[in-house]
């Protein structure tokens, strides 16, 4: 069960217990960010569980499909850092991880 | 009489959402929502969709955890309806016989499934899909089901519909239009999900209407048409529609017949009454200003936000671009604006690759689009319809040329206030 550190966009952190296998999103719902709203429920429709994940964790991850990646357009705010958290599985290559609640769009 | 400060009268989207918003702006009274449903707040579009297919256990699907909602003290009373309300007392009445007063009270309870009306509508093995509950029902049943017969050719049934076919169910869909989707898009987007589903082997017709249910010892064993054809089936899943559920609060003096009506702060013609999500008549800027309820999750969880601003006290109103997705075997749709009143309608693509749009025109101004497996469309098409775009239809057509490119060099938009009306 890796451990996650995450920073709301106030800018607290705070470390959370994470499900291998479930998504990031519904990780960051179940631990009560509310700022991930996640509208499409987690099937790559909107871009409303927008995050940033700290680089050395990220190049650890399956690279990312072209749906998010344009989806991730739609923020005007993506940058290399960016990530949809529906589309990341929680697995052990992100214990320790710092995870970003990106700014609203 | 017991009282809060907010209460919510459904717990969908849009009164899950405007209770966290309000608690996220910093809300510090007492809010309480009502709730039909004995769950918790719970995501609805997979009901029909990886719920349906058993991909999901329901856990995954509230939209927060029991905890979230008592740390913020938000009081659900689930398991209970609003018999009637008092306006001029600021009252509701529950189910239970119980009144609860409100300081503001926030109408958040979309709609019931549109039920037949022809005989063998109440027969078992029936089923609408709105609920939790409709959902864990069919599922039970499915196990020993192996025919379906699927009324409606909507979002509900077409996904559904998908699902029972990755599932091995032999299905036949039923339309009475003379398309599918025929409420929500064009022609081309129509005929190119019939022929999807024909390939994926659902027996899909149209223009076809039901007589009557048919049935075996209480049990649905068939589907009798117009014509007098019977389509058999050990299971019939309805998806006509649905019925704002706005009785009460219309009995209650709320101005409004198909849903309430709301002004574009969502407050209804009652003082300190909202109205919010599906059940929420309202003037919207992208369909030129004309009355409209809309069924999905981007407006009830915008108007929950346009109304847990006004009650922590920040200005806002309600001018959210619409947009709609729906998931059917590996095809992702996704809609941007409303067509609504398009005079025109360009094809992007084509539709045998799997990948295309169609956008919608009115009076040469890019209003909406519908994209199959186009992200990238749907993304740059948003600021098209949003900034109200005029563009050639030749250069949106021209798949060699991205939709963002076209805004940068055709005509300036006109402003939206010239638009609307």
């Amino acid at each position: 069960m890796p451990t996650l550190i995450v920073k709301n966009r106030a800018g607290a952190e705070r470390k959370i217990d994470a499900t291998a296998g479930h998504s990031l999103m519904e990780i960051l719902r179940d631990a009560g960010f509310e700022e991930v709203l996640a509208i499409c429920g987690g099937c790559c429709s909107c871009a409303t569980c927008h995050v940033r994940v700290e680089p050395s964790v990220l190049e650890k991850l399956p690279p990312m499909s072209a749906d998010e990646s344009d989806m991730l357009d739609s923020t005007g705010t993506r940058d290399s850092m960016s990530r949809l958290s529906c589309q990341i599985t929680v697995s052990e290559a992100l214990e320790g991880g710092h995870i970003t609640i990106a700014e609203e769009s | 009489m017991e009282r809060r400060d907010i209460v919510i009268v459904g717990g969908g989207h849009s009164g899950a959402h405007a209770a966290a918003g309000l608690r996220h702006l910093g809300y510090a009274g007492t809010v309480a929502i009502v709730c039909e449903e004995p769950d918790l707040p719970y995501e609805r579009p997979a009901l029909s969709k990886d719920y349906l297919a058993g991909e999901k256990a329901f856990e995954r699907l509230l939209m927060h955890t029991g905890a979230f909602w008592e740390e913020r003290h938000v009081e659900l009373l689930l398991n209970r309806h609003v018999a009637s309300v008092d306006a001029e007392a600021h009252s509701i009445r529950l189910s239970s016989g119980d009144d609860l007063g409100y300081g503001s009270l926030i109408w958040a309870t979309g709609g019931r499934p549109r039920p037949l009306t022809c005989a063998g509508y109440d027969l078992k093995g029936v089923h609408p899909v709105r609920t939790r509950s409709d959902v864990d029902r069919m599922r039970l049943e499915l196990e020993t089901v192996l025919r379906v017969a699927v009324i409606g050719g909507g979002y509900i049934g077409l996904e559904a519909a998908s699902v029972l076919r990755k599932l091995g169910k032999r299905v036949v869909l039923l339309e009475a239009l003379d398309r599918v989707l025929a409420r929500v898009a064009g022609p081309e987007v129509s005929r190119f999900y019939e022929a999807e589903h024909r390939a994926h082997g659902v027996d899909l017709r149209t223009g076809v209407k039901v007589d009557c249910i048919l049935g075996e010892g209480g049990r649905v064993s068939g589907v009798r048409l117009h014509d007098g054809e019977v389509v058999d089936a050990d299971m019939v899943i309805v998806g006509i529609g649905i019925i704002p559920a706005v009785e009460p609060l219309i009995a209650a003096g709320a101005t409004g017949r198909n849903g309430i009506q709301v002004d574009e702060e969502c407050r209804t013609n009652l003082r300190d009454v909202y109205a919010i999500g599906d059940c929420a008549l309202h003037s919207n800027r992208y369909a030129a200003g004309a009355m409209v309820r809309l069924e999905c999750v981007q407006n009830a969880n915008d108007q929950a936000m346009v109304v847990a601003k006004r009650l922590a006290g920040q200005p806002a109103v309600y001018d959210a671009v619409p947009w709609f997705w729906s998931n059917q075997y590996d095809l992702k749709l996704q809609t941007i604006g409303l067509s609504l009143g398009h005079d025109q309608t360009v094809l992007r693509g084509d539709p045998a690759t799997r990948r295309f749009s169609v956008i919608y025109l009115r009076q040469g101004r890019v209003i909406a689009l519908d994209c199959v497996n186009a992200v990238k469309d749907y993304v740059q098409g948003r600021k098209l319809v949003i900034e109200g775009w005029a563009a050639d239809p030749a250069a949106l057509r021209d798949t060699g040329s991205q939709l963002k490119d076209i805004a940068s060099w055709d005509r300036a938009p006109t402003p939206v206030a010239d638009r609307v009306g």
